[in-house]
Protein backbone atom coordinates (compact mmCIF):
# COMPACT_ATOMS: atom_id res chain seq x y z
CA UNK A 1 0.00 0.00 0.00
CA UNK A 2 1.18 3.27 -1.23
CA UNK A 3 2.59 5.70 2.25
CA UNK A 4 -0.25 8.34 2.34
CA UNK A 5 0.56 12.12 1.11
CA UNK A 6 1.89 14.56 3.58
CA UNK A 7 -0.22 18.03 3.48
CA UNK A 8 1.98 20.64 5.06
CA UNK A 9 -0.29 23.61 6.83
CA UNK A 10 1.07 27.13 7.65
CA UNK A 11 -0.24 29.96 9.60
CA UNK A 12 0.85 31.72 12.42
CA UNK A 13 -2.07 30.80 14.50
CA UNK A 14 -1.86 28.05 16.32
CA UNK A 15 -5.68 27.64 17.45
CA UNK A 16 -6.35 27.65 13.42
CA UNK A 17 -3.77 24.94 12.69
CA UNK A 18 -5.23 22.69 15.66
CA UNK A 19 -8.54 22.74 13.82
CA UNK A 20 -7.00 22.14 10.33
CA UNK A 21 -5.09 19.64 11.53
CA UNK A 22 -8.11 17.99 12.77
CA UNK A 23 -9.84 18.33 10.03
CA UNK A 24 -7.30 17.71 7.16
CA UNK A 25 -6.38 14.41 8.89
CA UNK A 26 -10.13 12.86 8.10
CA UNK A 27 -10.00 13.18 4.98
CA UNK A 28 -10.96 10.12 2.58
CA UNK A 29 -7.25 9.65 1.44
CA UNK A 30 -5.87 9.55 5.40
CA UNK A 31 -2.89 12.33 4.62
CA UNK A 32 -0.11 12.69 7.33
CA UNK A 33 -0.70 16.45 7.83
CA UNK A 34 2.05 18.69 9.81
CA UNK A 35 1.35 22.07 10.55
CA UNK A 36 4.23 25.53 11.38
CA UNK A 37 3.57 28.57 12.71
CA UNK A 38 6.49 30.26 11.08
CA UNK A 39 7.60 30.71 7.38
CA UNK A 40 11.18 29.68 8.33
CA UNK A 41 10.21 26.57 10.07
CA UNK A 42 7.70 25.77 7.04
CA UNK A 43 10.68 25.97 4.34
CA UNK A 44 12.96 23.44 6.69
CA UNK A 45 10.02 20.92 7.23
CA UNK A 46 9.85 21.35 3.19
CA UNK A 47 13.37 20.90 2.52
CA UNK A 48 13.85 17.62 5.27
CA UNK A 49 10.90 15.42 3.70
CA UNK A 50 8.77 15.30 0.79
CA UNK A 51 5.23 17.09 0.78
CA UNK A 52 2.12 17.06 -1.48
CA UNK A 53 0.74 19.50 -0.55
CA UNK A 54 1.20 23.44 1.22
CA UNK A 55 -1.42 25.25 2.37
CA UNK A 56 -0.47 28.30 3.63
CA UNK A 57 -1.92 31.76 5.04
CA UNK A 58 -0.95 35.29 3.35
CA UNK A 59 -0.58 37.57 6.21
CA UNK A 60 2.09 36.27 8.50
CA UNK A 61 5.01 38.40 10.49
CA UNK A 62 8.86 38.33 9.12
CA UNK A 63 7.74 36.45 5.88
CA UNK A 64 4.53 36.39 4.66
CA UNK A 65 2.60 34.33 2.37
CA UNK A 66 3.22 35.38 -1.12
CA UNK A 67 7.51 35.38 -0.39
CA UNK A 68 6.95 32.01 0.69
CA UNK A 69 4.84 30.94 -2.35
CA UNK A 70 7.78 31.98 -4.31
CA UNK A 71 10.28 30.55 -3.11
CA UNK A 72 8.50 27.73 -2.66
CA UNK A 73 7.37 27.62 -6.38
CA UNK A 74 11.09 27.79 -7.48
CA UNK A 75 12.57 25.14 -5.06
CA UNK A 76 10.29 22.87 -5.14
CA UNK A 77 8.29 23.19 -8.12
CA UNK A 78 5.91 19.77 -7.98
CA UNK A 79 4.71 20.88 -4.34
CA UNK A 80 0.93 21.90 -4.76
CA UNK A 81 -0.01 24.93 -3.12
CA UNK A 82 -3.58 26.49 -1.38
CA UNK A 83 -3.78 29.58 -0.22
CA UNK A 84 -6.39 29.61 3.16
CA UNK A 85 -6.42 33.06 4.19
CA UNK A 86 -8.60 35.84 5.92
CA UNK A 87 -7.88 38.82 3.63
CA UNK A 88 -10.75 39.34 1.11
CA UNK A 89 -9.38 40.93 -1.15
CA UNK A 90 -9.36 40.15 -4.84
CA UNK A 91 -5.58 41.17 -5.55
CA UNK A 92 -4.34 39.12 -3.20
CA UNK A 93 -6.39 36.32 -5.22
CA UNK A 94 -5.31 37.38 -8.24
CA UNK A 95 -1.55 38.41 -6.94
CA UNK A 96 -1.48 34.22 -5.83
CA UNK A 97 -2.45 32.71 -8.39
CA UNK A 98 0.16 34.75 -10.70
CA UNK A 99 2.61 32.76 -8.36
CA UNK A 100 1.05 29.60 -9.73
CA UNK A 101 -1.21 28.70 -6.55
CA UNK A 102 -3.16 26.02 -7.42
CA UNK A 103 -6.53 26.69 -5.37
CA UNK A 104 -7.28 30.22 -3.09
CA UNK A 105 -10.04 29.74 -0.37
CA UNK A 106 -11.26 32.11 2.56
CA UNK A 107 -11.12 30.67 5.64
CA UNK A 108 -14.81 31.93 6.22
CA UNK A 109 -15.61 30.33 2.52
CA UNK A 110 -14.00 27.06 4.09
CA UNK A 111 -15.56 26.94 7.48
CA UNK A 112 -18.62 27.76 5.68
CA UNK A 113 -18.37 25.57 2.46
CA UNK A 114 -16.19 22.63 3.95
CA UNK A 115 -17.52 19.67 2.17
CA UNK A 116 -16.54 21.13 -1.34
CA UNK A 117 -12.89 22.37 0.08
CA UNK A 118 -12.43 19.08 1.69
CA UNK A 119 -13.20 17.95 -2.23
CA UNK A 120 -10.63 19.97 -3.37
CA UNK A 121 -7.99 19.13 -1.55
CA UNK A 122 -8.73 15.56 -2.31
CA UNK A 123 -8.73 16.08 -6.36
CA UNK A 124 -5.06 18.14 -5.46
CA UNK A 125 -3.73 15.38 -3.78
CA UNK A 126 -4.79 12.85 -6.52
CA UNK A 127 -3.78 14.82 -9.42
CA UNK A 128 -1.38 14.21 -11.90
CA UNK A 129 0.44 16.02 -14.00
CA UNK A 130 -1.90 16.00 -16.64
CA UNK A 131 -3.31 19.37 -18.65
CA UNK A 132 -6.73 20.56 -18.96
CA UNK A 133 -8.91 22.49 -16.86
CA UNK A 134 -8.66 22.74 -12.89
CA UNK A 135 -11.42 20.96 -11.15
CA UNK A 136 -12.49 18.60 -13.83
CA UNK A 137 -9.81 16.17 -14.32
CA UNK A 138 -8.43 15.40 -18.05
CA UNK A 139 -11.45 17.09 -19.36
CA UNK A 140 -11.47 19.67 -21.71
CA UNK A 141 -13.91 22.73 -22.06
CA UNK A 142 -16.12 20.75 -24.41
CA UNK A 143 -16.31 17.53 -21.96
CA UNK A 144 -17.07 20.19 -19.25
CA UNK A 145 -19.75 21.74 -21.17
CA UNK A 146 -21.68 18.81 -22.96
CA UNK A 147 -21.91 17.29 -19.11
CA UNK A 148 -23.01 20.68 -17.93
CA UNK A 149 -25.87 20.43 -20.81
CA UNK A 150 -26.46 16.68 -20.39
CA UNK A 151 -27.46 17.05 -16.74
CA UNK A 152 -29.67 19.83 -17.83
CA UNK A 153 -27.78 22.41 -15.32
CA UNK A 154 -28.72 26.24 -15.31
CA UNK A 155 -25.80 27.73 -14.57
CA UNK A 156 -23.23 30.17 -15.08
CA UNK A 157 -19.40 29.03 -16.07
CA UNK A 158 -17.16 31.54 -15.25
CA UNK A 159 -13.68 30.63 -17.58
CA UNK A 160 -10.10 32.27 -16.25
CA UNK A 161 -7.14 31.63 -18.74
CA UNK A 162 -4.47 34.05 -17.45
CA UNK A 163 -5.62 37.25 -17.08
CA UNK A 164 -8.34 36.78 -19.53
CA UNK A 165 -11.69 36.33 -17.86
CA UNK A 166 -14.43 34.86 -19.84
CA UNK A 167 -18.79 33.59 -18.79
CA UNK A 168 -20.97 30.77 -20.65
CA UNK A 169 -24.54 31.22 -19.86
CA UNK A 170 -26.45 27.70 -19.57
CA UNK A 171 -30.19 27.64 -18.78
CA UNK A 172 -31.94 24.33 -18.49
CA UNK A 173 -29.34 22.71 -20.06
CA UNK A 174 -29.21 25.06 -22.92
CA UNK A 175 -26.40 26.93 -23.81
CA UNK A 176 -27.75 30.96 -23.90
CA UNK A 177 -25.25 33.55 -23.88
CA UNK A 178 -21.71 33.99 -24.11
CA UNK A 179 -19.21 36.57 -22.94
CA UNK A 180 -15.13 36.73 -23.93
CA UNK A 181 -12.47 39.09 -25.14
CA UNK A 182 -14.79 41.77 -25.55
CA UNK A 183 -17.42 39.84 -27.71
CA UNK A 184 -20.40 38.10 -27.24
CA UNK A 185 -22.81 35.09 -28.20
CA UNK A 186 -21.06 32.54 -30.75
CA UNK A 187 -18.26 34.61 -31.66
CA UNK A 188 -17.25 34.78 -27.87
CA UNK A 189 -18.22 30.98 -27.14
CA UNK A 190 -15.90 29.92 -30.09
CA UNK A 191 -12.87 32.07 -28.99
CA UNK A 192 -13.61 30.41 -25.30
CA UNK A 193 -13.68 26.91 -27.02
CA UNK A 194 -9.89 27.53 -28.47
CA UNK A 195 -8.86 28.04 -24.89
CA UNK A 196 -6.38 24.65 -24.37
CA UNK A 197 -6.34 25.15 -20.58
CA UNK A 198 -7.78 27.60 -17.52
CA UNK A 199 -9.76 27.51 -14.42
CA UNK A 200 -13.38 27.24 -13.97
CA UNK A 201 -15.96 27.88 -11.55
CA UNK A 202 -19.76 27.55 -11.70
CA UNK A 203 -21.85 30.74 -10.25
CA UNK A 204 -25.48 30.91 -9.90
CA UNK A 205 -27.80 31.16 -12.41
CA UNK A 206 -29.25 34.22 -14.10
CA UNK A 207 -32.48 33.21 -15.17
CA UNK A 208 -32.81 36.86 -16.62
CA UNK A 209 -30.14 36.99 -19.43
CA UNK A 210 -31.30 37.70 -22.22
CA UNK A 211 -30.64 34.79 -24.70
CA UNK A 212 -28.29 36.01 -27.67
CA UNK A 213 -27.32 32.31 -28.87
CA UNK A 214 -30.15 30.07 -30.47
CA UNK A 215 -28.14 27.09 -32.40
CA UNK A 216 -28.44 23.78 -30.67
CA UNK A 217 -25.14 23.60 -28.20
CA UNK A 218 -24.50 19.94 -30.28
CA UNK A 219 -23.99 21.72 -33.38
CA UNK A 220 -21.97 24.63 -32.02
CA UNK A 221 -19.64 22.14 -30.64
CA UNK A 222 -19.77 20.19 -34.17
CA UNK A 223 -18.74 23.53 -35.56
CA UNK A 224 -16.03 24.20 -33.42
CA UNK A 225 -14.41 20.89 -33.63
CA UNK A 226 -14.41 21.25 -38.08
CA UNK A 227 -13.13 24.75 -37.83
CA UNK A 228 -10.39 23.42 -34.95
CA UNK A 229 -9.46 20.84 -36.95
CA UNK A 230 -9.10 22.80 -40.71
CA UNK A 231 -6.60 25.26 -38.61
CA UNK A 232 -4.63 22.56 -37.30
CA UNK A 233 -4.62 20.40 -41.01
CA UNK A 234 -4.66 22.99 -43.77
CA UNK A 235 -5.44 21.01 -46.44
CA UNK A 236 -4.28 23.39 -49.47
CA UNK A 237 -1.45 26.07 -49.94
CA UNK A 238 -4.41 28.65 -50.23
CA UNK A 239 -6.28 27.70 -46.75
CA UNK A 240 -3.17 28.04 -45.34
CA UNK A 241 -2.24 31.68 -46.50
CA UNK A 242 -5.79 32.20 -45.88
CA UNK A 243 -5.58 31.37 -42.56
CA UNK A 244 -2.37 33.10 -41.83
CA UNK A 245 -3.60 36.21 -42.79
CA UNK A 246 -6.80 36.10 -40.58
CA UNK A 247 -4.11 35.40 -37.83
CA UNK A 248 -2.23 38.13 -39.04
CA UNK A 249 -5.31 40.53 -38.65
CA UNK A 250 -6.56 39.08 -35.24
CA UNK A 251 -3.47 40.05 -33.80
CA UNK A 252 -3.27 43.87 -35.43
CA UNK A 253 -6.87 44.51 -33.66
CA UNK A 254 -5.40 42.86 -30.62
CA UNK A 255 -2.57 45.26 -30.79
CA UNK A 256 -4.76 48.08 -31.66
CA UNK A 257 -7.41 46.88 -28.99
CA UNK A 258 -5.12 47.20 -26.49
CA UNK A 259 -3.49 51.02 -27.58
CA UNK A 260 -0.31 49.06 -28.07
CA UNK A 261 2.45 50.33 -31.04
CA UNK A 262 4.46 46.93 -31.51
CA UNK A 263 5.00 43.47 -29.92
CA UNK A 264 8.19 41.02 -30.85
CA UNK A 265 7.62 37.68 -29.95
CA UNK A 266 10.58 36.03 -28.56
CA UNK A 267 11.36 32.53 -29.04
CA UNK A 268 13.87 30.96 -26.95
CA UNK A 269 17.42 31.15 -28.14
CA UNK A 270 17.56 28.77 -31.53
CA UNK A 271 14.22 27.98 -31.84
CA UNK A 272 13.15 29.88 -34.25
CA UNK A 273 12.62 33.09 -35.50
CA UNK A 274 10.94 36.24 -33.57
CA UNK A 275 7.84 37.37 -34.80
CA UNK A 276 6.71 40.89 -34.51
CA UNK A 277 3.88 43.83 -35.91
CA UNK A 278 4.16 47.10 -35.37
CA UNK A 279 8.28 47.35 -36.08
CA UNK A 280 11.06 46.79 -38.71
CA UNK A 281 13.44 46.46 -35.34
CA UNK A 282 12.89 43.02 -34.83
CA UNK A 283 16.70 41.63 -34.40
CA UNK A 284 17.81 44.21 -32.29
CA UNK A 285 15.00 44.02 -30.03
CA UNK A 286 14.72 40.77 -29.37
CA UNK A 287 18.08 40.33 -28.97
CA UNK A 288 17.60 43.05 -26.24
CA UNK A 289 14.14 40.80 -24.97
CA UNK A 290 16.38 37.73 -24.25
CA UNK A 291 19.44 39.50 -22.62
CA UNK A 292 16.80 41.52 -20.03
CA UNK A 293 15.15 37.94 -19.72
CA UNK A 294 17.97 36.59 -18.53
CA UNK A 295 20.04 39.21 -16.44
CA UNK A 296 16.44 39.65 -14.69
CA UNK A 297 16.21 35.64 -14.12
CA UNK A 298 19.68 35.65 -13.24
CA UNK A 299 19.09 38.28 -10.45
CA UNK A 300 16.06 36.57 -9.24
CA UNK A 301 17.53 33.55 -8.89
CA UNK A 302 20.55 34.94 -6.49
CA UNK A 303 18.22 36.88 -4.42
CA UNK A 304 15.64 34.08 -4.18
CA UNK A 305 12.56 36.83 -5.31
CA UNK A 306 10.89 34.38 -6.75
CA UNK A 307 9.70 34.37 -10.47
CA UNK A 308 10.15 37.08 -12.58
CA UNK A 309 6.40 38.66 -13.22
CA UNK A 310 7.94 41.17 -16.25
CA UNK A 311 10.32 44.03 -16.59
CA UNK A 312 9.19 47.82 -17.26
CA UNK A 313 10.81 50.09 -18.73
CA UNK A 314 10.74 53.82 -20.37
CA UNK A 315 12.41 56.64 -22.06
CA UNK A 316 11.17 59.71 -23.56
CA UNK A 317 9.78 58.15 -26.42
CA UNK A 318 8.01 54.61 -25.62
CA UNK A 319 6.66 52.80 -22.73
CA UNK A 320 8.06 48.73 -22.52
CA UNK A 321 6.89 45.70 -21.22
CA UNK A 322 8.72 42.52 -21.23
CA UNK A 323 6.52 39.65 -20.25
CA UNK A 324 7.49 36.18 -20.06
CA UNK A 325 5.18 33.63 -21.35
CA UNK A 326 5.66 30.03 -21.15
CA UNK A 327 8.92 29.07 -23.41
CA UNK A 328 8.16 32.93 -25.54
CA UNK A 329 9.02 36.27 -23.95
CA UNK A 330 7.21 39.36 -25.31
CA UNK A 331 8.45 43.04 -25.86
CA UNK A 332 5.12 45.08 -25.93
CA UNK A 333 5.82 49.25 -26.25
CA UNK A 334 3.38 51.29 -25.81
CA UNK A 335 3.05 55.42 -26.48
CA UNK A 336 4.45 57.87 -24.10
CA UNK A 337 1.25 58.70 -23.03
CA UNK A 338 -0.33 55.52 -22.54
CA UNK A 339 -2.04 55.08 -18.88
CA UNK A 340 1.18 53.42 -17.32
CA UNK A 341 -1.25 51.62 -14.44
CA UNK A 342 -2.85 49.95 -16.68
CA UNK A 343 -0.19 48.29 -19.10
CA UNK A 344 0.61 44.83 -17.30
CA UNK A 345 -2.91 43.84 -17.77
CA UNK A 346 -3.56 45.13 -20.88
CA UNK A 347 0.18 43.81 -21.29
CA UNK A 348 -1.02 40.42 -20.58
CA UNK A 349 -4.15 40.28 -22.39
CA UNK A 350 -2.21 40.69 -25.15
CA UNK A 351 -0.13 37.80 -25.02
CA UNK A 352 -2.46 35.37 -23.51
CA UNK A 353 -4.56 36.29 -26.98
CA UNK A 354 -1.50 35.81 -29.03
CA UNK A 355 -0.96 32.09 -29.49
CA UNK A 356 -5.09 31.50 -29.48
CA UNK B 1 26.84 17.60 23.52
CA UNK B 2 29.48 19.04 20.68
CA UNK B 3 28.26 16.53 18.28
CA UNK B 4 24.37 17.64 18.97
CA UNK B 5 25.32 21.26 18.41
CA UNK B 6 27.18 20.67 15.00
CA UNK B 7 24.24 18.69 13.98
CA UNK B 8 21.78 21.32 14.76
CA UNK B 9 23.33 24.21 13.20
CA UNK B 10 23.92 22.44 9.77
CA UNK B 11 20.13 21.83 9.91
CA UNK B 12 19.84 25.41 10.95
CA UNK B 13 21.67 26.70 8.13
CA UNK B 14 20.51 24.52 5.17
CA UNK B 15 16.99 25.87 6.38
CA UNK B 16 17.97 29.59 6.84
CA UNK B 17 16.40 31.96 4.02
CA UNK B 18 18.21 34.83 3.11
CA UNK B 19 16.09 38.24 3.78
CA UNK B 20 15.20 40.43 0.62
CA UNK B 21 17.15 43.54 0.25
CA UNK B 22 15.69 46.94 1.13
CA UNK B 23 16.73 50.07 0.28
CA UNK B 24 18.69 52.20 -2.49
CA UNK B 25 22.02 52.27 -3.65
CA UNK B 26 23.92 53.97 -6.00
CA UNK B 27 26.18 52.32 -8.60
CA UNK B 28 29.76 53.91 -10.52
CA UNK B 29 29.55 52.52 -14.18
CA UNK B 30 31.51 48.99 -13.58
CA UNK B 31 28.17 47.97 -11.35
CA UNK B 32 30.49 48.36 -8.29
CA UNK B 33 27.95 50.07 -5.28
CA UNK B 34 28.88 53.47 -3.95
CA UNK B 35 26.57 54.11 -1.51
CA UNK B 36 23.91 52.21 0.06
CA UNK B 37 21.00 51.92 2.53
CA UNK B 38 20.63 48.46 2.08
CA UNK B 39 21.08 46.71 5.62
CA UNK B 40 25.30 46.08 6.10
CA UNK B 41 24.45 42.88 6.84
CA UNK B 42 23.03 41.61 3.32
CA UNK B 43 26.28 40.31 0.89
CA UNK B 44 27.73 43.36 -1.20
CA UNK B 45 28.58 40.32 -3.56
CA UNK B 46 25.28 40.69 -4.40
CA UNK B 47 24.13 44.00 -4.62
CA UNK B 48 27.30 44.33 -6.84
CA UNK B 49 25.46 41.56 -8.88
CA UNK B 50 21.83 43.66 -9.11
CA UNK B 51 24.43 46.62 -10.04
CA UNK B 52 26.55 45.25 -13.16
CA UNK B 53 23.68 43.64 -14.01
CA UNK B 54 20.83 46.60 -14.56
CA UNK B 55 23.66 48.32 -15.83
CA UNK B 56 23.74 45.45 -18.83
CA UNK B 57 20.24 46.10 -19.35
CA UNK B 58 21.02 50.29 -19.90
CA UNK B 59 24.36 49.29 -22.00
CA UNK B 60 22.16 46.34 -24.38
CA UNK B 61 19.32 48.95 -24.67
CA UNK B 62 21.10 51.74 -26.20
CA UNK B 63 22.94 49.31 -28.45
CA UNK B 64 19.21 48.20 -29.45
CA UNK B 65 18.69 51.77 -30.10
CA UNK B 66 15.93 52.04 -27.16
CA UNK B 67 18.18 54.25 -24.53
CA UNK B 68 15.89 53.59 -21.46
CA UNK B 69 15.82 56.37 -19.02
CA UNK B 70 14.22 53.74 -15.99
CA UNK B 71 13.80 49.66 -16.19
CA UNK B 72 12.13 47.90 -13.37
CA UNK B 73 11.87 43.89 -12.64
CA UNK B 74 9.27 43.14 -10.80
CA UNK B 75 9.77 39.31 -9.40
CA UNK B 76 7.46 37.73 -6.81
CA UNK B 77 8.39 39.22 -3.76
CA UNK B 78 10.98 41.69 -4.84
CA UNK B 79 10.96 44.91 -6.79
CA UNK B 80 14.15 46.59 -8.32
CA UNK B 81 13.62 49.95 -10.16
CA UNK B 82 17.11 51.68 -11.90
CA UNK B 83 17.56 55.10 -13.28
CA UNK B 84 20.56 55.92 -15.10
CA UNK B 85 22.54 58.62 -13.58
CA UNK B 86 25.94 59.78 -15.69
CA UNK B 87 28.24 57.25 -15.16
CA UNK B 88 26.16 54.53 -12.91
CA UNK B 89 22.69 54.24 -11.76
CA UNK B 90 20.67 54.31 -8.51
CA UNK B 91 18.47 51.29 -7.96
CA UNK B 92 15.71 51.18 -5.28
CA UNK B 93 14.88 47.55 -3.95
CA UNK B 94 10.84 46.89 -2.83
CA UNK B 95 10.62 43.72 -1.12
CA UNK B 96 6.90 42.73 -2.12
CA UNK B 97 4.72 41.87 0.85
CA UNK B 98 1.02 41.04 1.14
CA UNK B 99 0.68 44.37 2.41
CA UNK B 100 2.09 46.14 -1.06
CA UNK B 101 0.60 46.55 -4.25
CA UNK B 102 1.60 45.21 -7.22
CA UNK B 103 2.64 48.49 -8.52
CA UNK B 104 4.76 50.06 -5.73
Amino acid sequence: MDAPHKILVLDDDADWLELCHERFSQLPSGPDVRTATSSSRALAMLESEPFRLLICDLKMPRMDGLQVLSIVRRRFPQLRTVVLSGLEDEEFRSRAYALGVDLFWLKTDMQRNSTMFVECLEALLGRDDDGGFRGVQSKSLMDIIQMECLSRNSTVLRITRGPLVSKLWLQDGELIDAEAEGARGEVAFRRILAWKSGTFENLPPEPGRPRTITKPINALLLESAQTMDENANPSSETQFISASHRKTMWKLSLLTGEGAEFVVAVPPEGLGEPEALGTQAVEPLAAWTRHAVKIAKKIGDQLEAGPLSHIAAHNLDKQYLVLPHGEKSFLVGWPPEAAAGQLLEQGRKLIASWDS
Amino acid sequence: MGFLKKLFQAFRSRAAVQQLPSGSMTVDRDGLVVTTTVSSAYPQALLNEIGSGVLSLFREARAAQIPLAEVSLHFGSLRITAREIRGGAIIFLFPQTARSTPNN
